[in-house]
């Protein structure tokens, strides 16, 4: 009797711990994973928290590769102040026992709500005090600055000083709030696309040279023939039906996917695919959508899909709706919506109808998708990033890219500094003064004209 | 128990300097002690920094004026500065595994970070600016790790070495000659397995 008691259990045993085997199991290997996230993910990552292995290796935890894969190239091109390199000669071992600056989860680890702030870093404040405590013999003038306040205050950041080190301070001294022409590269994508198609530039198609089967919507090649595709030489099959590898053309498509904006604009799609546009994407995700995010949305652009025509359009691919209307269609935070009331709005506003030089109006991708001159072995050009999150935290790394295109360095740091400015759109003037400017005129003896 | 020996430079057979040089690994072959191999890593490591001070800097900043060379390179479009020539190979060795590394410091250093830290580089720049022509070696124990730690002096070998270090604002000595002992270069290989 005891016997069969015990056979039932184990048998009941098995059985439970087999289906909750088969539970798991599924679970893990399934799309919906939430059952094993340990706790909320950072702002930088909550969207791709499902795609584990973006960051975990099965039983090796978070190799720093994983964060190269994503963060490398952005590091490596504002030259990381604290790159792996600078660590990793054994005259830093004791450093490194104090804080191991060689990965990048010594700083950022995941899934600590608790304890992570601004930037995603989970070190407390102070990091920067364990190896820079002696500051002030070498800067005097830091001798009674707070030892958390290093990153806080508008001076230095972590990874990218690149509009905050000294002798940029000291060459950008003396420039006015505004500058005296104001303007931003005009964006020339033709030294890419001519090394992609020998064919491109080389004749503007009309609406009858249209090679699109026929029935063909009139709305569609009405607004393809007002398009840079049509002026440049891309015909509707091109994009429809584009040629394969092997030479021949794909049977057509009514809606092409992404891959095929790629073939043409692959920096672009790259760009699009690193930021919270189009991270799901890379990952294999669903695409974002306006309710996922942790930005204030507009309700009725819940259920959007983001991909490149959400914001382009499909057939007139208007850079102008793309640059401002797309984004307020679903953003709707106290930023966003004080964009239309603001002066750059204005100039905006005059570009795009005629009154404004080239270049002057200010859109929301003129800050966050900013134009970019690239070189690439030969080529030269300027190109639109469309990560818009690169420049975004901390903001400071805007300065150079974007603000200093129209604005003095010291007004640009200083309005940054000023959160309440932020949330006006810059209606207005910055309400802080960060010192850094001040403090390296001081140290190399050169004067200081009163800020204007 | 640190031991210190002092040798005068020598110059290995260009044998031994091949197959260093051939290892990327940094390993040394069999039979070469490690004192051996620092200065060998360190007879091409000042070659090549001599060349390129001379030929690259001093040729065409100093002498044909045509170009700067600048702390602020990649911005200014400039030539690269001797020493941070010498910081990237250090890095670009330590990327690629190098298991020995190399560094160059100075009592007078522009960057801070360049200062001797540990007891075996203040000694060892203090006794190689003593006794010029000299080199020391010492073992030390850095992060748990045993190390054979060789220390050579870094001379001013052309004007643009003390034309600009003379001349930068973060310099604390600034009436270096040519000649002179302007730092060292600290060159690290572990011990035992």
């Amino acid at each position: 009797m005891a016997d069969a008691n015990r056979k039932r259990w184990w048998l009941a045993a098995g059985v439970v711990m087999l289906a909750l085997t088969g539970y798991f199991s599924a679970r893990l290997l399934g799309d919906d994973r939430r059952l094993f996230l340990p706790n909320a993910t950072s702002h930088g990552h909550y969207q791709i928290e499902l795609a584990c292995d973006a960051c975990h290796t099965p039983f090796s935890g978070v190799k720093q590769e994983a964060c190269n894969q994503c963060h490398g190239e952005e590091l490596a091109a504002v030259n990381d102040t604290h790159p792996r390199k600078k660590f990793d000669d054994p005259r830093n071992a004791d450093r490194l026992t104090v804080l191991d600056a060689r990965y990048c989860v010594t700083c950022h680890v995941e899934h600590q709500p608790e304890r992570t702030r601004a930037m995603g870093v989970t070190q407390p404040d102070d990091f920067c005090f364990h190896c820079h405590a002696d500051v002030a013999t070498e800067r005097p003038s830091h001798r009674n600055l707070a030892f958390d306040s290093c990153a806080s205050a508008g001076c230095h950041n972590f990874h990218d000083n690149t509009a905050l080190y000294e002798d940029f301070l000291a060459k950008h001294l003396h420039e006015p709030k505004l500058l005296a022409k104001p303007r931003v590269a005009t964006r020339d994508l033709r030294p890419w696309i001519k090394a992609v198609s020998t064919k491109a530039y080389s004749h503007a198609l009309t609406r009858a040279e249209a090679d699109a089967p026929a029935p063909v919507v009139a709305k569609h090649l009405e607004e393809w023939a007002g398009t840079a595709h049509a002026r440049s030489g891309v015909n509707c099959r091109e994009c429809h039906s584009p040629v394969q590898p092997n030479g021949m053309r794909a049977s057509w498509q009514d809606k092409p996917g992404a891959t095929v904006c790629a073939s043409c604009h692959e920096r672009e799609q790259q760009g699009f695919q690193s930021g919270r546009h189009g991270m799901r994407l890379a990952q294999k995700l669903s695409p974002m959508r306006p309710e996922l995010a942790r930005q204030p949305m507009k309700a009725d652009a819940h259920g959007r899909e983001l991909s490149c025509t959400s914001c382009h359009g499909a057939h007139a691919f208007n850079t102008h709706r793309a640059a401002v209307d797309a984004c307020l269609e679903c953003h709707d935070d106290t930023h966003s919506r004080a964009y239309l009331d603001s002066a750059h709005a204005r100039l905006w506003r005059a570009e795009i109808e005629g009154h404004g030089a080239a270049g002057s109006g200010v859109s929301c991708a003129t800050c966050h998708l900013p134009r970019e001159t690239l070189r690439d072995g030969d080529l030269k050009g300027v190109r639109v990033q469309h990560n818009q999150n690169a420049n975004l935290r901390p903001n400071e790394k805007m300065i150079r890219a974007v603000c200093m295109s129209c604005h003095g360095l010291g007004f640009s740091i200083d309005a940054l500094a000023d959160p309440s400015l932020i949330a006006r759109n810059f209606s207005g003037t910055p309400a802080r003064h960060i010192e850094s400017l001040d403090l390296a005129a001081a140290r190399l003896k050169l004067p200081r004209k009163p800020k204007p | 128990m640190r031991t210190i020996k002092t040798v005068t430079r020598s110059v290995l057979p260009l044998m031994i300097v091949a197959s260093i040089t051939a290892c990327s690994s940094g390993k040394p072959q069999a039979g070469l002690s490690p004192q051996q191999l620092t200065d060998s890593l360190h007879l091409v490591l000042e070659t090549d920094r001599t060349v390129y001070t001379k030929l690259i800097v001093n040729r065409l900043q100093n002498e044909e004026k045509v170009i700067k060379a600048s702390e602020h390179w990649k911005e200014d479009k400039a030539l690269v500065l001797p020493a941070q020539m010498f910081r990237a190979g250090a890095e670009m060795a330590r990327e690629k595994g190098a298991t020995f590394s190399y560094s160059l410091l100075s009592t007078w250093p522009i960057n801070k970070q360049n200062a001797p830290k540990t007891d075996a580089e203040k000694t060892g720049l203090d006794y190689i600016a003593a006794n010029k022509g000299k080199n020391y070696y010492t073992e030390e124990t850095l992060g748990g790790k045993k190390y054979f730690t060789a220390v050579y002096a870094d001379i001013a070998v052309a004007p643009a070495c003390v034309t600009c270090h003379n001349g930068h604002k973060d310099t604390p000595k600034k009436d270096f000659k040519i000649g002179d002992v302007m730092g060292g270069v600290v060159i690290r290989y572990p011990l035992g397995s």
